[in-house]
């Protein structure tokens, strides 16, 4: 027999079956279902629908519900939704709503879910967001699913998946100080293309890649869904047992590739010759290096999302901001309270990373939520409303993805946005980085 | 049982994403609300980046679109895993897409809302079709023809996904072939 990728293993485990092989399909039972306030309506709508309204959800413990998407915002439908998911709570007895106006509200579903334990090695997850993959850098098996979907597991706590194939892709050597994981991701997305990774998992491996933080594991593992992957994953190791250990007490099982396990693709990187690179409007497989692009002015920067708005992100656009000024109008919007209030007490030589960015004439929310990266109400934090010229640190650049179809977006990590900022054109961030 | 589907196609090109089916700012509409299902419909493709001269999917101030069939490239409904998507094209009034490939989440939501057929074509149709032309789609025979040139386009077999959307969805086929309870144990609403 021939051996099981991470993938594989795990999802032979939660079907409870002792082998599984990609183009299977598997019933496979969930350990944490999350929704947020955009698709939580629905589900709870189909749910109760398909199983009646006095149906029960089949384990208060594993469904987590996190409003993120549009919060601080006048849109009565919002807040209509959000007291949606409240009822919802209540009655089903839900342990895990991080509610909005409370000491719980969290911010972005994705980073939330790891800050409060709810990720761990082994596990599936499943979340009516397509970023769910991101939590796929610890080690478990983490994919986005629809409204319907997730009724099913809200119902029944299973879902019938198709194993996926894996493709591997390894980072060999130490990135260089100018390299962030954004640049990995938006090489390997460039190199395979928008739809290079469809029906697939994608590992990333090798010493680079094992020598990430985990919040910068996070952002690879993040933007999979950009390849059409459908999921990420990356070995467990004592990063990962460190950020999982001090915030779940629950017991969970690690997975490592088989010593014959086969994969659909390998693709091989040396992490010391990567340049800084930025995905051009509109796609994000439109990859160019930064260098290549000083012609092109921007009216605008932002950092945040789940893709880029972790504390790492902004501690290392802090390097890069502090001391400076930036000659566009520069949004920041921390991911989660948690970032929000790191942005206060984080400090680089002394100074805490929120005067840095405000010395540096940045715009910076206090409120942890999705805002502009994907538009939004009218009225949210940031939205591109005309014909601007944008770089940011979020994962989409597709017509209109930030508000206005009429908006261009590049895509780069928060140095090379942070350095466009500062210089008013797309900055290859070597040029400002001692 | 129909298994055809006749209309005038509306045509795309390829990494049709989900925030041009459906811009993020309609997302506070819920689907299972019947008024805003409808409203969803009114606003199926409104993001997408049009060129001068193309016509809107769904006229000005109307409701349903007069399109039948979406004719489209490659990784078809790429992007956000929203159900919105495919709710927008079925509430909209179309019935089909017809695209080289799909990205993974928009065919699953398809065939689980039943709301759209997302049928793959081995050729590309983009040049073989304008938007307008009349065309049949024949899900048993897996063709699509084409009125206005006469030209018969051989399909990939919808395959399981057939009898699911037929059913009108995941939980329908499911109760129609007995893998779920008839009805909900009580009044429902």
């Amino acid at each position: 027999m021939s051996g099981m990728t991470m993938t594989e293993k795990i999802l032979a485990r939660a079907s409870g079956r002792k082998a599984v092989a990609p183009g299977e399909n598997v019933w496979v039972n969930a350990d944490v279902l999350m929704t947020h306030d955009v698709c939580g309506p629905g589900t709870i709508g189909i749910f109760k629908r398909e199983f009646g309204r006095r149906a029960r959800v089949f384990d208060p413990e594993k469904v987590v519900l996190i409003p993120d998407h549009y919060i601080f915002t006048q849109d009565e439908k919002a807040h209509r939704n959000v007291d949606i998911l409240r009822e919802f709570a209540a009655e089903q007895r839900l342990p895990h709503l991080y509610d909005v106006g409370t000491d719980r509200y969290k911010g972005v579903c994705h980073i939330a879910l790891a800050e409060e334990g709810h990720t761990r090695p082994g596990e599936v997850l499943f979340g009516t967001d397509s970023h769910t993959c991101t939590a796929g850098a610890f080690n478990e098996f983490a994919t986005g699913i629809g409204n319907t979907d997730a009724a099913f597991v809200l119902g029944t706590g299973k879902l019938l998946l198709k194993v996926p194939a894996t493709m591997r892709f390894v980072f060999e050597g130490e990135v260089p100080p100018y390299i962030l994981a954004k640049d990995l991701i938006l090489q390997i997305i460039g190199d395979i293309g928008v739809d290079g990774a469809t029906y697939r998992a994608m590992e990333f491996a090798g010493e680079a890649v094992m020598r990430l933080a985990m919040e910068e594991r996070m952002t690879l593992a993040n933007m999979v869904i950009e390849a059409g992957g459908k999921n990420g994953i990356i070995a467990c190791d004592d990063v990962t047992r460190a950020y999982v250990g001090a915030r779940s007490r629950k017991h969970f099982e690690e997975v490592t590739n088989d010593p014959g396990a086969r994969f659909d693709a390998e693709r091989r990187y040396d992490a010391r010759r990567l340049e800084p690179v930025v995905a051009k409007p509109h796609s994000p497989d439109n990859r160019a290096l930064a260098r290549e692009l000083r012609t092109v002015k921007l009216t605008r920067a932002y950092i945040g999302s789940c893709t880029g708005g972790k504390l790492t992100d902004f501690i290392n656009a802090a390097q890069v901001l502090k001391g400076r000024r930036v000659a566009v109008d520069t949004f920041l919007v921390p991911s989660t309270t948690e970032v929000s209030t790191g942005l206060r007490t984080h400090t680089i030589d002394g100074r805490p990373l929120l005067d840095i960015f405000r010395d540096a004439g940045c715009q910076v929310s206090v409120d942890a939520s999705c805002a502009a990266c994907l538009g939004g109400p009218k009225d949210t934090f940031g939205r591109i409303n005309g014909p601007e010229v944008c770089i940011s640190t979020t994962n989409r650049n597709f017509p209109g993805r930030m508000g206005s179809k009429e908006g261009q977006v590049y895509l780069a990590s928060p140095y090379t946005v942070a350095a466009s900022a500062v210089t008013g054109h797309i900055t290859d961030p070597r040029e400002l980085l001692q | 049982m129909s298994t055809t589907i006749a209309g005038p196609v509306y045509v795309l090109g390829d990494n049709i994403d989900t925030d041009q089916i459906i811009p993020a700012e309609y997302l506070n509409l819920v689907p299972t609300i019947p008024e805003e299902y409808e409203k969803l419909g009114s606003y199926a493709l409104i993001g997408l980046a049009r060129t001068a001269g193309e016509p809107p999917f769904v006229p000005p101030g109307a409701a349903k679109t007069p399109y039948r069939i979406v004719v489209a490239g490659r990784n078809f409904g790429c992007g956000s895993s929203r159900e919105h998507a495919p709710v927008a094209l079925g509430a909209a009034g179309a019935r089909a897409v017809v695209a080289e490939s799909y990205a993974r989440i928009f065919f699953r939501n398809s065939v689980a809302t039943g709301e759209i057929y997302p049928v793959e074509t081995p050729t590309r149709l983009l040049d073989a079709f304008r938007t307008g032309d009349e065309a049949v789609l024949d899900l048993d025979a897996a063709t699509l023809t084409n009125r206005r040139t006469g030209a018969v386009h051989a399909l990939r077999p919808i395959g399981d996904a057939g009898p699911v959307i037929a059913a009108g969805g995941l939980f329908a086929y499911a109760r129609q072939t007995g893998m779920i309870a008839a009805a909900p144990e009580e009044d429902g609403r």
